[in-house]
């Protein structure tokens, strides 16, 4: 079995590349880069390991952070919390994890499973169940495979720990854990519900840590030399061009908990005189050109910054900046009847049938 | 209304008289390396032209980039405590911890982190431990540290528990200068906490500047108060100036377009300021910059400042030129210009030089540029006219066209007409902006929290209110304020229709 130390460039370069997989939510990654930038510094180091590797009957723990994004400003994104959450499973459980893993790849979940490992000298499987990022539970390949949806871990820095021992649904799951996290102050560390080797083996979404460190080196690598950012991306990711504009406006309101609106963006260089509308939910959902739905999830829409080649959030982008917009093809698991049934366009509210911009 | 403006720039210190809305004398004196005496030859050439003689000056108003350019060349920077209450949260992100390492090693005096803070909506995070806060003081004390910036979480919503850990080490420590991230604004805890520190590593250098200011007043005989003008366009009493000198760190830039709106008329217009070495776009909107709405950084330091939106292009009346092939900045002789210029017998072809060539500007020996035939003066005016044409359509943020004001000593780079544009204007003492911008300073107050359970409307009322009576404390005339922004963001995540509202209200400074 082979696990592959990451160094700090790597860190770095996932951080970069979560955000793009972030596709407008998720959170920034900026502050789990500062943690493990300390954590580097103090000697801690982090493995990557293939999920091939696992045996069928290792335990696999499933880190993220639940909260308001804005929450997350102020009390800062902790490695120890969010080590606890992994701990107090492990207690519950009665047994020891084998490795961790993330549960959405894309925005600062994609770094915060390293921040536990750090402390926990454990490995992190090169694995996810998202592929990228969304805003619900249910919104998993481990909940498209029906999968157990308990228990789950939410704990807070101050010590408290709650567990969700039983629940029926992933929807349940995710109904019961955010009325936790609401109490602790809108943000907890949690350890979502435990997988054997055998269930990440067929469930998990493969190879998206090494994906984001390979897009986010890119990017880097196209910043140091004043190389087209985006371009880099679009050389190692099999993605697709759709649009360059400027932001004219943007319409935000929160809705059962949930940042949506649409961005309205105007066309430069070859897309003068046409006009791109992209509807979000916290992260992109689905961008119309001229009216005609043009790309969907799960179909990954990515806004960047045009200069930097940066990704742009929902909750942040603003008049007047410069971005491209790219897809990125979804994962497999998503694209099956049962899979669009979880995070198709419908799943979102839009009446419209899902259509690849990779179909044809 | 009679006010002075005053621009201390890398190479001249302008003043402007303004009286009754009119621009009566602008003038120029070198910068000198103590700031003292160019402001002083500054006042005495204005007051040298009779324009004061027996009238009373309603306030003297200085823009400078004093502070920014301290932190940026890390200089007469003073050793800061940061005291942070919000433990056990963000331990593992303590103070200092995304500075520039030797940034950090100048500034950091020590740290220390207590229990404290508050919720989102709130309700306390954890008391405040009060003994810890001593203990801190204490140790502050022991290490000779006497500036000291305080954060905590969520203070922004709740500001009582840096209030009170300020009263408790202002008890240890009667002569600290103390720094509350609260009164820098915004949500996020690092970029406040960092402003706090710079502003607090300001402290010394703060102090003696305003001290010098009002020197150079007070010997040129001006009877009048001093104000500082801010980042947005605004101006701050001299006092509450020397506490929070970071709010001064961009209004140069400010200044200058607040000066082109002024000169020219519009309230909303683009605007370009074309120096000796860089060019700076900006957009006005109801008469002030529009601001950089996102991070910040200043000498490397993440920060939320409420900095102008500007976009600097190396393009000035300095620039270097080559012909074959055509090339213009963004390299530039500075403020070497009248030294280096070919038509100053120097080697280098700048702008200005082909502005000479083809008469475009009166200046130097145009002998020595007569080499440079029409059309190859042509070329490098439209590629000067391309690149302002670039970074003007980046900052636009609509479709239609608008009109555009140039100021600064290069505008004779920006042509008459524009792709996007409406119109170029260009506008008497438009070379002297920045000290117009200074003289015409408001006075603002700002609102930025989050409102739970409260109608949109009712929310941002409050926020209104809260941002009015900031207004007055800093200063306006509560008669005269007016609202030049206003939004609200939804809360994704928070529960019982939470939205953030940030209000900003200006008014002209209250008579004294």
């Amino acid at each position: 079995m082979t696990l592959r130390e990451l160094s700090l460039d790597d860190i770095e370069a996932l951080a970069v590349g979560a955000w793009v997989l972030g596709t407008g939510g998720g959170g920034n990654p900026y502050l789990p880069l500062l943690n493990m930038r300390a954590l580097y510094r103090d000697g801690h180091r982090v493995q990557l390991m293939d999920s091939a590797d696992l045996a069928d009957d290792d335990w696999v723990g499933t880190v993220a952070n639940m909260g308001a994004p804005l929450v997350g400003q102020e009390r800062l994104t902790d490695s120890l919390t969010l080590a606890r959450a992994v701990t107090a499973m492990e207690r519950h459980l009665g047994r020891r994890f084998r490795a961790l893993m993330s549960m959405e790849i894309g925005g600062a979940n994609g770094v915060r499973p390293f921040m536990a490992a750090a402390h926990l000298d454990l490995p992190v499987v090169d694995s996810d169940t998202m592929g990228r990022a969304y805003p619900e539970a249910q919104m998993t390949s481990v909940a498209v495979g029906g999968l157990t949806p308990y228990p789950l871990t939410a704990v807070d820095v101050r010590g408290f720990e709650s567990i969700v021992h039983k629940v029926p649904t992933w929807k349940w799951t995710e109904r019961v854990a955010r009325k936790i996290c609401v109490e602790y102050g809108s943000v907890a560390a949690t350890c979502q519900p435990p997988r054997t080797g055998a269930e990440v083996k067929k469930w998990g979404i493969h190879g998206t840590t090494t994906k984001a460190i390979a897009i986010g080196q890119a990017v880097r690598e196209a910043q140091r030399k004043h190389d087209d950012p985006i371009a880099a991306i679009l050389s190692v990711e099999p993605g697709k061009l759709l649009y360059k504009g400027k932001v004219l406006d943007v319409a935000r309101r929160a809705t059962e908990g949930f940042l949506r609106g649409v961005l309205r963006l105007d066309g430069l260089d070859d897309w003068r005189g046409s006009a791109m509308t992209i509807n979000f939910q916290n992260e992109w959902i689905v961008a119309w050109r001229d009216d005609k739905p043009l790309a969907m999830t799960p179909d990954l829409i990515c806004v960047l910054d045009s200069v930097s080649g940066e990704a742009v959030g929902s909750e942040t982008v603003r008049y007047g900046q410069r971005v491209t917009v790219i897809a990125l093809p979804p994962p497999a698991v998503f694209l099956s009847p049962r899979g669009l049934d979880h995070v198709g366009p419908r799943a979102f509210g839009y009446d419209i049938d899902f259509r690849s911009v990779f179909e044809a | 209304m009679r006010r002075i403006g005053i621009d201390v720039g890398g190479t001249n210190t302008d003043a402007v008289l303004i009286e009754e809305g009119k621009v009566v004398r602008a003038v120029k004196a070198p910068t000198s390396e103590d700031v003292t005496t160019g402001i002083l030859d500054s006042l005495k050439s204005l007051g040298s032209t009779g324009v004061l003689a027996g009238k009373r000056i309603d306030g003297v108003m200085i823009g400078t980039t004093h502070f920014i350019n301290a932190v940026v060349q890390r200089r007469h920077l003073t050793k800061v405590a940061a005291l942070r209450l919000g433990m056990p949260a963000s331990a593992s992100l303590p103070p200092f911890c995304d500075w520039p390492e030797d940034l950090a090693e100048l500034v950091r005096g020590g740290v220390w982190m207590v229990e404290g803070g508050h919720e989102y909506d709130g309700r306390p995070f954890m008391p405040l431990d009060e003994a810890a806060v001593v203990k801190a003081a204490g140790e502050m004390k022991a290490k000779g540290l006497r500036s000291v910036a305080i954060s905590s979480i969520f203070s922004p919503l709740d500001p009582s528990h840096e209030k009170r850990a300020a009263e408790l080490v202002a008890a240890e420590l009667p002569d600290a200068v103390i720094t509350c991230s609260s009164d820098l604004g915004r949500i996020g805890l690092l970029e406040r906490e960092n402003a706090g520190l710079l502003n607090a590593a300001l402290a010394d250098l703060s102090r003696d500047t305003i001290a010098a200011f009002e020197k150079a007043i007070a010997d040129s005989g001006i009877a009048a108060p001093l104000f500082i003008t801010q980042n947005d366009g605004t101006v701050a009493e001299a006092h509450q100036a020397r506490r929070l000198p970071v709010y001064s760190f961009a209004s140069g830039a400010t200044n200058s377009m607040r000066g082109a709106a002024y000169l020219s008329g519009l309230s909303d217009a683009m605007v370009v300021d074309v120096g000796g070495t860089t060019t700076d776009v900006g957009q006005l909107k109801h008469g002030f910059p529009r601001e950089a709405n996102s991070v910040v950084k200043v000498g490397g330091v993440r920060t939320l400042f409420r900095m102008p939106d500007l976009l600097s292009i190396g393009l000035g009346g300095g620039s270097h030129v080559s012909l074959d092939p055509i090339k213009v900045g963004p390299v530039s002789v500075g403020y070497r210009l009248l030294r280096d210029g070919i038509a100053f017998g120097g080697k280098q072809l700048t702008t200005t030089d082909v502005a000479i060539a083809s008469g475009v500007l009166q200046l130097g020996d145009k002998a020595k540029v007569a080499y440079l035939d029409a059309a190859s003066c042509q070329k490098v005016f439209t590629e000067a006219a391309r690149l302002a044409e670039e970074a003007i359509d980046r900052m636009k943020t609509e479709a239609g066209d608008v009109p555009l004001i140039a100021v600064g000593g290069g505008a004779f780079l920006i042509p008459d007409k524009l792709p996007g544009v409406s119109q170029v204007i260009h506008v008497e003492h438009g070379d002297c902006a920045n000290a117009v911008g200074a003289a015409i300073a408001q006075v603002s107050g700002e609102c930025d929290q989050i409102f739970k359970d409260m109608i949109r409307t009712d929310a941002i009322a409050a926020a209104q209110g809260i941002a009015n009576d900031r207004a007055v404390a800093a200063g306006a005339d509560r008669k005269t304020l007016s609202t030049i922004e206003s939004e609200d963001m939804p809360l994704a995540y928070l529960p019982g229709n939470s939205v953030r509202v940030r209000v900003r209200v200006v008014g002209d400074v209250a008579a004294t």
